[in-house]
Formats: structure tokens, sequence, C-alpha cells
């Protein structure tokens, strides 16, 4: 089964700049996949048009079977409860306590308290965080405030979950935690796309590789390798 | 909307009021500064009002009837005047009784004239009142043609005066108050904005985890309901207490003129009513006006 399909697309932002230029591509649920690719490249053009941060300027994209371009701008937050986002920033609110944090994805859909309860210390736990809980984000570590973010991205079981450069900000040892969870989110059947700069764990943890370049796919090869100079 | 949700941002927009401890101040003053100047301005202008519509219900149009005219032309004289769609109320006033008003208006001196009671000089009268009382002028233009009006008074000159300068004060507070209206929504909507720069992260935040755009509203909403309500505190105390020691100090002054201004209830009610109101509305669109660009998906 199809999870993203993008046939044709391109992006021109109003400035004149052509951030994608004709991007063909197939992602089957369940798979893992680097992008890869020098900054600037439209990486992360292509990675916000999957979650319809951006509008392509032309071409379809398809995310879950649902036309990103028909979708109409009061369903988008339907979609979002789909995916999962993770960003380099972590993008935690500092007022929240780390429950609250991931709880907030949930109160958003209005969920039944008992099961956001349920949810929260269940995903807390999958991120090693349930006994940090009560804390304020700036009382944890980087790499524990970005695995609350990972927290809240997976708490809504999404189909998808997407990375732009999660471990940017982190030290090598912690970057390989964060890792070690993606893999687990998608051994549990979740896609997961992600964007990188990381070359150590392209090259050690194997898995399909897209090398953009240029606003185009330059290369796609499964159990692929980073493949610039970095 | 669960309840549930209801109860979940009414108590985010509480505690955000208290997280903002110095912009809530800064934005409630700005309410409560619009506010007090709105309401005593529309104070002002509803006792001016009230007192532009007691002079103008004192104005009357007064017919002499010709000394030469008998009964029946009279009589046609006033079914002429009836006819006239502009016209409220007629009463017939004979020539005793205007000497007898004439005498009492001058008071001790009036005893002199007394010896006209034996051959009255003056004329029979219809006292006329006009429903507009800014048709008064064209009405009495109009009667004046008429057979057997020998002569048509209604103030002349003074009237007109009169009721231009009621017209112009009516516009010229009207405009002031919906300009004072505006300026208060912009000055509420640029304080809540600061508020809200901050906050575009939890906006953006709340986009990305797919909460609806009423979802993020709603705490913005009523927010800004509560920045209006407790701007309009201070301007219905301090207009109620000081209205109530203006009327009783200005009243007593005006009775003699048959001029009053509006009785402490329900006036001061009414303009508490129409305060919370107008904090309500201009809290509620500062502060959605405010969240407005950050909600472009």
């Amino acid at each position: 089964m199809l999870m993203i399909e993008m046939e044709d697309v391109y992006k021109k932002y109003p400035n004149g700049v052509v951030a994608v230029n004709g991007i063909d591509v197939k992602i089957k649920a369940g798979e893992f996949v680097y992008v890869v690719g020098p900054s600037g490249a439209g990486k992360s053009t292509f990675i916000k048009m999957m979650y319809r941060e951006e509008k392509p300027t032309s071409g379809t994209i398809m995310i879950n079977g649902v036309n990103l371009g028909k979708l109409k701008a009061n369903k988008v937050p339907l979609l979002r409860r789909n995916i999962g986002v993770v960003f380099q920033d972590f993008k935690l609110l500092p007022n929240l306590t780390v429950y609250e944090n991931v709880a907030f994805a949930l109160e958003v859909t209005e969920e039944n308290p008992k099961y956001i309860k349920k949810q929260v210390m269940e995903t807390l736990d999958l991120v090693n965080l349930k006994h940090k809980a009560r804390m304020l984000p700036t009382e944890l570590s980087g790499g524990e405030q970005q695995r609350v973010s990972i927290a809240r991205s997976i708490v809504t079981s999404p189909k998808v979950v997407i990375a732009d450069e999660p471990t940017g900000n982190l030290d090598p040892e912690t970057s390989w935690e964060i890792m070690d969870i993606f893999d687990e989110i998608n051994t549990r059947g979740t896609t997961v796309v992600m964007a990188t700069h990381n070359k150590e764990i392209v090259n050690t943890i194997k898995h399909r590789v897209i090398a953009i370049d240029g606003g185009k796919i330059v290369r796609d090869q499964q159990r692929g390798d980073y493949g610039y100079e970095s | 909307m669960k309840a549930r949700t209801l109860n979940r941002h009414l108590r985010e927009s509480l505690k955000s009021l208290a997280r903002n401890g110095w912009m809530t101040f800064a934005s409630a003053s700005a309410v409560t500064v619009t506010l007090i100047l709105v309401g005593v301005f529309f104070v002002i202008m509803m006792n001016l009002n009230k007192v532009a519509t007691d002079l103008e219900e004192q104005v009357e149009i007064r017919v002499h009837i010709d000394l030469a005219a008998t009964q029946e032309d009279q009589a046609a004289l006033k079914k002429q005047i009836e006819q006239m769609p502009e016209i409220k109320s007629i009463r017939f006033s004979p020539k005793e009784e205007e000497l007898e008003n004439l005498i009492d208006s001058f008071g001790e001196e009036g005893e002199a004239y007394k010896l006209f009671e034996q051959d009255n000089p003056l004329n029979d009268v219809f006292v006329i009142k006009t429903k507009n009382p800014g048709d008064t002028a064209k009405v009495a233009k109009k009667i004046e043609k008429m057979d057997y009006a020998a002569k048509v008074k209604y103030g002349q000159g003074k009237v007109e005066k009169l009721f231009s300068f009621i017209n112009m004060s009516r516009n010229v507070g009207l405009v002031l108050i919906v300009g004072l209206l505006f300026t208060a929504m912009f000055l509420i909507s640029n304080t809540i904005k600061i508020t809200i720069v901050a906050r575009k992260r939890e906006i953006e935040i709340m986009r990305l985890v797919g909460a609806t755009n009423s979802f993020i509203r709603w705490p913005f909403f009523l927010e800004g309901l509560w920045l209006g309500l407790l701007g309009a505190i201070v301007p219905i105390v301090l207009i109620s207490t000081s209205y109530y020691y203006a009327y009783d100090f200005l009243e007593p002054k005006l009775s003699g003129n048959f001029i009053e201004i509006l009785h402490f209830s329900p006036f001061i009610y009414q303009v508490s009513g129409l305060l919370i109101l107008m904090g309500a509305i201009i809290g509620i669109w500062g502060s959605l006006m405010s969240i407005r660009k950050f909600l472009k998906v």
C-alpha cells in the first residue's frame, strides 16, 4: 500500500525561487526513508509539502489516499492528526509540563480524558520519560526534549511520522538514542520520513535513501548511503 | 464542541490572563480609558439630547387670527391648518386668555393692563405644535399665506439657530463616539498582538498537531471577552458615582426652566449595560483581529 505518492511536483515560491523542480516519488506504508542533500536543495520544501505546510505549484501529492491539492483548508487539521511531525528545534511549549505537552496533541482532537491519560503515559514510557512527566521542558536535556517532541508526534498513532533533521541540535551519543526510538516506531508499522545531515547515521542504520539536489531527486536507493562529503 | 473542551478553553483563557500579567493590565487599561471617554461622552450626549428635546417640545407656532374674521372664517382656517400632515396639535386660545397670560407675565406691573379687559385689543390665537419640531418654520410659512392669518409667530431666527445647533451637536457627538470606538479597537488589537507574538509558537504548534482554527480561536475569544469585561469595571463605577452626584447637584438648578436631565435610574443601568457590551465587543474584536494572520493555512 502506498503511503506517500508525489507526481510531477513543482514548487515555486512567490519570490521566484524554484525549490522543487519536478519530483516523482512513491513511499510505501511501513517504509523508513532518509531524505539527504545539501542545504538549499529543496529538502525542507519537499518535507513541508507532505504535511501541507506548503502547497505545490503544480503536480499531485497523495498522503494515505488523500489528495493534498484538493484538500480544503478546513480539512487540513484532520490531515495533520494522521501525520506526526518532529523538528530540529523540538517546538515544545515552555509553560507546559512534559505530560501536558504530549497530551496537547490529543486534547485538540477532543479525546476522552481517560484515554488521553492512558495513551500519554504509554507513549512517555516508550520514549523512557515516564519518570519526568511532571517536569518542564527547560529542565530537560536536548535529547530528552526531542524525545518529548517525538512522543507528542506519535501519541495520536499517526500512519506517518515526518522528521526534519531531528538530530540536528544533538550530540552524537544522544542522536543514536533518538534513532533507536525512530527505529522502534518504524518497527511498530509507522512510516518514517526523515530529512537529515547526519552521514554516520545514514551509513550505519541502513534504510532507503532519497537524495535531493537542485529541487530534483538525484538518487533513490534501498539501503543506500549518505553519499555526500560533509 | 464538547463541554469538556469549553471547560479547557475557559481554563486556558484564564491561565493566559494570569501568565501575561502586565499585558493583561495594559489591554484592560486601554479598554478602561476608552470606555471612560466614550461613557462620559455618551452621558453628556444623551442629556444634551434630552434637553434639546425638552426645548423643542416648547417650540410652538402662534397664529394670530385676523380681527375681521367671523366664526365661520375661523373654523375654515382651523380646518385648513388641521389638514396639514405635519401638525401634531392645534389649540384655540381666545383673546381673553391671551390678555390674562400677558398680564400674568408682567407680574406686578401687569395691573396696568387690566384696563384693557373692557376693550381687548388682542387677537384670538391658534397655538400649534408640529410633529417634528424641525418643520416649524416650513409650516409657519404655509400658514402665513392662508386667509385670516394675520400674523404667525414662532420665535423666528432663534428657533432656526437652536435647531441647527442641536443637529450639529448630535452629529458631532456621533462621529466622536464612533471614532473613539475605532481607536480603542486598534489600540487593544495592538496591545494583544504583543502578547500574541510571544504566543505565535503556541499557535504554530497547535496547528501542527491538528487543532482546527476554531479550537485555536476559542481561548483568545474568551481572553478578549475577559479583558473587555475587566476594562469595563472602572468606567461603570466611575460614571455611575459621578452621575449620581452630578444629578443631585444639577437637578435643583434646572427644575425651574422646564428642562430636566435624565434620571439616574434607568439611565445609568442602560449606560452600564452599554459599556459592558462595548467592552466585550472591543476586547473580542481586538483579540480575534490580532490572531487572524497566524491562522492562515
